[in-house]
C-alpha cells in the first residue's frame, strides 16, 4: 500500500466522502420510511414525517454530488458502473420518486393518504435495498471490456449482493430508530429503543456474514485484509467496530437519547472504512484504478477549487439548518 | 408493445420523456421561488397582510411543485450515466464539472435553505426566513446558469480539444463555460420560467375574480402576473429572434428543419406559416408560405441567398416534422402571450382589469401555456441538433450505453407508469390548492411542524439526558 498523494487520490477521498456523507444523512432517512409500517398510527407518523420533512432534500443532495462528482473526476467509472448496475440504480430511483413526492402529497389528501405513506415506505425499502445490491455488485466484480461495460443486465444479483442489499436495509433502520430515539418523546421513543435492540443484533449480524463474506470474493481481498504487514493496519478496524458496539450497548441499555444516533453511524464509519481497504486504489474492484478512470488533471483542479470553498460552506449551512429545528417533535401542532 | 425499437431509440424515447417531465417543474419552480421572494419582500417593506397571505398561499403550492421537479432531476443525474454512458465517459471532463458546480452552488443551496423557507418562519424570524427564501430563488437561478451552460455546450461546443482515450478535454473553461449559444438560452429559458409562472398565478387570480371580483388575494396575484406577461412577452420575442440568428449562425442544419426548407433559395427564402414536412420525399407539402420574409428574418435581406437541406447529407438531418412543428406551436404561443398581455394592459387602462369576464377566461385559457411552449420549445431544441448529441462532433448512436433492448425497454415502461401516477396525483393536488381562494390568515407549512420544540438549546437536551 504506496500511497502518493495525488489529485486522483485527493478526489477519490472526496467523492468517497460525499458518498459517506450521502450514507450518513439519507441513511437514516430511508431508515424512517422502512420502520414506518412498524408505526400504524397516525400521530406516530406525522412525527416521524416531521422529524426530517425540512431536511429531506439537503439529504439527498449528496447523492447528486456523489453521482455528478464521479462522472466529472472519474468519468470511465461512471461510465461502467452505471449500466452495469442498471436495474438496481433505476430501482433505487423509483423508489425514490415515490418517497419524495410522498412527503408533500400526504399532507394534500385525507383519502389517499395511506397509499402514500405505503408508497414513503415502499419507496425507501426499494432505494435502501437497491443501493446494498449496488454495493455487493460492485465488490464481487464488473466485466469491463475496453472503455465499456461488457456483461448482462442479470450480472449483478448474486447471493452476495442478496446479502449486502439486506445488510443496507438492516442498517438504515437501526439509523432511523436511533434517530427516532433522539428526536421523539414517550411511547414512540421507548418504541424505537426497543426496535433499536433488535436492530443492533441484526446489523452485527449482517457486519459479520459482510465481513467474512468478503475475503472469499476475491483473492486480493484476502491479502490485503490478512497479509502481513497489512494486518497492522487492518485489525484495529474489527477491534474498533467491538468497541463502539461496547459502548452502543450501553448508550442503549442508560436510554440515552442522543449516543445511540452518533455510535450507529461511527458503526457505518467503521464499515465504510472496511469496504476502502478492500478496494483501494480500485474504482471498479480488479479492473480499474482510481488513476485509470481519472480525469485529465484540469478538469479535476477546476473542480478542487470549487470544492474547497464550497463543501466547508455547505456543511455550515446544512448544519444551520439542523440546528434550527434541533430538539424534540411533538404532535401537537394543528394540521392543514 | 415495442417491438421493433432498437435499444439507442429506447433510450432516446426514455431521455425525452424524463427530461420533459422534470423541465415543467423547473419552469415553475424558478419563476415561482422569485415571486416568493418578491412577495415576502413586498410583506416586510408594506406590513400588508395581503402580500403574507399570498405568501403562504403560493409556498404550499411551490412545496408540491418542487418536490417533484427534485425527484424527477435526481433521476436525470443518474441517466447520464445509465443510459447514455459512452456519452458519459467522453464527454465526463467537460460537462462533469459544469454539473458539479450545479450541485455545489446551486442544488446544495436550494436544499439547504428550503426546509426553513417552508416550515422555519417561526423559528428563525422574518428577517432570517425572507434570507432564506432569496437563497431558494438564487439557487434555482444558479442551477439554471450551469446546466444550460452544460447544454449549450452540447449545442454549440467550444473550448475543448480531444485526448488519445477519446475524451472531450477543457481547454480553456471560460470558453467552454460560455460558450457560443450560452447566453441567449440562459436568458431565453430564464424568461419563459418566469413568463410560465405569470401564466399560472394570472390564471389563479382569474378564476378565483370571476367568481367574486373583491377578493384581495387574487386582485393582488392577477394584477402582478399580468404586468409580468405584459413586460416580459415582447422581451421573449425579441430574446428568441436573437437566439434563432444565433443558431443560423452556429446551427444552419437545424434552422433549415424549422424553417422546412428542404430546398435551397437562391434570391430570397420563404417564410413557410404551415404545411405537412415530408421528411422522405424532402419537400413540405401543402405549405402556406410568404415569399422572401425567411430571408427577412433570418439575414434582414429579402432577396438574400438561404442554404437548404439539400445541401447536408441525407445522414445529418434532424426530425424536420417535429422541429418544424414544435418551433411554431412555441413561437404562436408566444404572439398569443403577447396578446394577452395587451388586452390585460387596455382592460388596466380602461378600469376593466378586476371585472372583464372576457379576459380572466383568456387568462385561465393561458394557464398552461407557458408549460406548452418550454416543452416545444426544448423539443425544437434538442431534436433540430439530431442526429448528434455533441454537435457535429458526437452522434447520438455512439454516445449509448452498451445494453441490450429488454432492459431499456422495461426500464421506460417503468417510468411511463409511475411517472403518470406521481404526476396525476401532483396535478390533482395542486389544483385542489389553486381551487381555493387564499384566505385572510392563511396558514403556511409550518402549521403541520411544530413552532417550538422540546429543549430549546441541544445544551439544554443534553443537561436533560445527563439527569435522566
Ligand atoms: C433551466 C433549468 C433546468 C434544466 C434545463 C434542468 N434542471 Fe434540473 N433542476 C432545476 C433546473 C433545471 C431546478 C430549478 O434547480 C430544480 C427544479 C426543482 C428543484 O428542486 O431544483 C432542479 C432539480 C434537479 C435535481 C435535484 C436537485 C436536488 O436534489 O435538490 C437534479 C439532480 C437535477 N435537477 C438534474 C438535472 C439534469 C441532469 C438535467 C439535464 C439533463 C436538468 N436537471 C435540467
Ligand atoms: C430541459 C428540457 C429538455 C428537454 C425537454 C429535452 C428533450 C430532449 C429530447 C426530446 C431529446 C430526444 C431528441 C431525439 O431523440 O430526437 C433529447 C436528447 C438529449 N438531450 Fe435533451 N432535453 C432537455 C434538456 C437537456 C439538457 C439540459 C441536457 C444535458 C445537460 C440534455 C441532454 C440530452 C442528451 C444527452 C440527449 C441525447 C439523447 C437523445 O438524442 O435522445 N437535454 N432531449
Ligand atoms: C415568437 C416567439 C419566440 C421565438 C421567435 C422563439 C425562438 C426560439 C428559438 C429559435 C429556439 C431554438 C434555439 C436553438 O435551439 O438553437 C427556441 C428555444 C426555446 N424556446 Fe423559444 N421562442 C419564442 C417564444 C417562446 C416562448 C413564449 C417560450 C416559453 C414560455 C419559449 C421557450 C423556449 C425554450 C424553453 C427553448 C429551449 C431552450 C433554448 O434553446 O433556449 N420560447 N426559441
Amino acid at each position: 500500500m504506496s500511497f502518493a498523494v495525488d489529485i486522483a487520490t485527493i478526489w477519490a477521498f472526496i467523492i468517497a466522502f460525499a458518498v459517506f456523507v450521502y450514507v450518513v444523512m439519507d441513511g437514516f432517512d430511508l431508515g424512517l420510511g422502512i420502520l414506518f409500517p412498524l408505526f400504524p398510527q397516525k400521530a406516530d407518523r406525522d412525527v416521524i414525517m416531521n422529524s426530517v420533512a425540512p431536511v429531506w432534500d439537503g439529504n439527498e443532495t449528496w447523492l447528486v454530488l456523489g453521482g455528478g462528482g464521479m462522472m466529472a473526476a472519474f468519468p470511465l467509472a461512471y461510465a461502467v458502473l452505471m449500466p452495469a448496475l442498471y436495474t438496481p440504480m433505476i430501482a433505487m430511483l423509483l423508489g425514490l420518486v415515490f418517497r419524495g413526492v410522498a412527503f408533500e402529497f400526504r399532507w394534500r389528501t385525507r383519502t389517499a393518504r395511506n397509499k402514500w405513506d405505503l408508497a414513503f415506505s415502499g419507496g425507501s425499502l426499494l432505494a435502501s435495498l437497491a443501493q446494498g445490491i449496488a454495493l455487493g455488485a460492485i465488490l464481487q466484480g464488473i466485466h469491463v471490456e475496453g472503455r465499456q461495460y461488457a456483461g448482462g443486465w442479470w450480472d449483478w444479483l448474486t447471493p452476495f449482493s442478496i446479502l449486502t442489499g439486506v445488510s443496507l436495509v438492516i442498517g438504515y433502520a437501526l439509523l432511523g430508530a436511533t434517530w427516532l430515539v433522539m428526536k421523539t418523546e414517550g411511547i414512540l421513543r421507548d418504541r424505537a429503543y426497543r426496535l433499536s435492540w433488535v436492530l443492533l443484533t441484526a446489523m452485527l449480524g449482517a457486519i459479520g456474514a459482510v465481513s467474512i463474506a468478503t475475503p472469499f470474493l476475491h483473492v486480493q481481498y484476502t491479502h490485503r485484509w490478512f497479509a502481513w504487514p497489512n494486518i497492522i493496519l487492518t485489525a484495529p478496524v474489527p477491534i474498533a467496530v467491538a468497541a463502539v458496539t461496547a459502548m452502543l450497548l450501553r448508550a442503549l441499555a442508560n436510554k440515552y437519547d442522543y449516543q445511540p444516533f452518533f455510535l450507529t453511524l461511527a458503526l457505518f464509519a467503521l464499515s465504510y472504512a472496511g469496504l476502502g481497504i478492500s478496494m483501494f486504489p480500485y474504482i471498479v474492484p480488479q479492473s480499474i484504478t482510481i488513476w485509470q478512470a481519472a480525469s485529465p488533471e484540469n478538469s479535476q483542479i477546476f473542480m478542487l477549487f470549487g470544492v474547497s470553498v464550497l463543501i466547508p460552506l455547505i456543511l455550515g449551512y446544512t448544519a444551520w439548518a439542523y440546528w434550527v429545528f434541533r430538539g424534540k417533535v411533538r404532535p401537537e401542532s394543528g394540521y392543514h | 408493445m415495442l417491438e421493433g425499437w432498437d435499444a439507442v431509440a429506447l433510450a432516446r424515447a426514455q431521455f425525452a420523456f424524463t427530461m420533459s417531465f422534470h423541465i415543467i417543474f423547473p419552469a415553475f419552480s424558478i419563476g415561482l421561488s422569485s415571486y416568493l421572494a418578491v412577495l415576502e419582500a413586498l410583506w416586510l417593506a408594506t406590513k400588508r397582510e395581503v402580500y403574507i397571505n399570498l405568501f403562504n398561499y403560493w409556498l404550499k403550492i411551490f412545496a408540491v411543485a418542487f418536490g417533484m421537479g427534485v425527484v424527477s432531476g435526481i433521476v436525470m443525474s443518474y441517466q447520464i450515466g445509465t443510459n447514455w454512458s459512452a456519452f458519459a465517459d467522453k464527454t465526463g471532463p467537460v460537462i462533469g464539472p459544469l454539473m458539479a458546480y450545479e450541485v455545489l452552488t446551486a442544488f446544495f443551496l436550494e436544499a439547504g435553505f428550503l426546509g426553513v423557507m417552508l416550515f422555519g418562519l417561526e423559528r428563525v424570524g422574518p428577517r432570517l426566513h425572507f434570507l432564506a427564501t432569496l437563497m431558494v430563488a438564487i439557487g434555482t437561478l444558479i442551477s439554471a446558469f450551469w446546466i444550460l451552460s452544460a447544454n449549450s455546450w452540447m449545442q454549440t461546443p467550444a473550448g475543448h480539444a480531444v485526448n488519445a482515450d477519446g475524451q472531450f478535454v477543457a481547454d480553456e473553461w471560460l470558453k467552454l463555460i460560455f460558450n457560443p449559444s450560452f447566453p441567449y438560452r440562459l436568458v431565453h429559458m430564464v424568461l419563459a420560467a418566469y413568463l410560465t409562472t405569470s401564466l399560472v398565478v394570472g390564471a389563479v387570480g382569474a378564476y378565483h375574480l370571476l367568481r367574486d371580483q373583491h377578493l384581495a388575494g387574487p386582485r393582488v396575484m392577477f394584477s402582478m402576473a399580468m404586468w409580468m406577461a405584459t413586460l416580459v412577452a415582447p422581451i421573449q420575442i425579441l430574446a428568441g429572434d436573437q437566439h434563432g440568428l444565433n443558431t443560423l449562425e452556429h446551427q444552419p442544419v437545424k434552422i433549415m428543419a424549422m424553417e422546412g426548407h428542404f430546398e435551397s433559395h437562391k434570391d430570397g427564402a420563404p417564410l413557410i406559416l404551415f404545411g405537412l414536412p415530408n421528411q422522405t420525399a424532402g419537400r413540405v407539402d401543402y405549405a402556406i408560405e410568404i415569399p422572401k420574409l425567411g430571408s427577412v428574418i433570418l439575414k434582414h435581406s429579402p432577396d438574400a441567398p438561404m442554404a437548404g437541406l439539400d445541401t447536408v447529407p441525407r445522414e445529418n438531418w434532424p426530425p424536420v416534422p417535429i422541429t418544424f412543428w414544435s418551433f411554431r406551436i412555441m413561437a404562436g404561443l408566444g404572439f398569443l402571450i403577447l396578446g394577452l398581455g395587451l388586452l390585460s394592459l387596455w382592460m388596466r387602462w380602461r378600469g376593466g382589469l378586476y371585472s372583464s369576464r372576457l379576459l380572466h377566461l383568456f387568462a385561465i385559457a393561458m394557464g398552461p401555456a407557458g408549460f406548452v411552449a418550454v416543452l416545444a420549445g426544448w423539443i425544437t431544441t434538442e431534436t433540430g441538433r439530431q442526429p448528434f448529441t455533441v454537435y457535429g462532433l458526437l452522434r447520438t448512436t455512439d454516445s449509448a450505453s452498451p445494453l441490450a433492448a429488454p432492459a431499456v425497454g422495461s426500464s421506460l415502461i417503468a417510468f411511463v407508469i409511475v411517472y403518470f401516477i406521481v404526476f396525476i396525483a401532483g396535478v390533482v393536488y395542486l389544483l385542489r390548492l389553486m381551487a381555493q381562494p387564499p384566505h385572510p390568515g392563511e396558514h403556511g407549512l409550518d402549521s403541520h411542524i411544530p413552532a417550538r420544540a422540546a429543549g430549546i438549546t441541544p445544551a439544554a437536551g443534553a443537561a436533560a439526558e445527563g439527569a435522566r
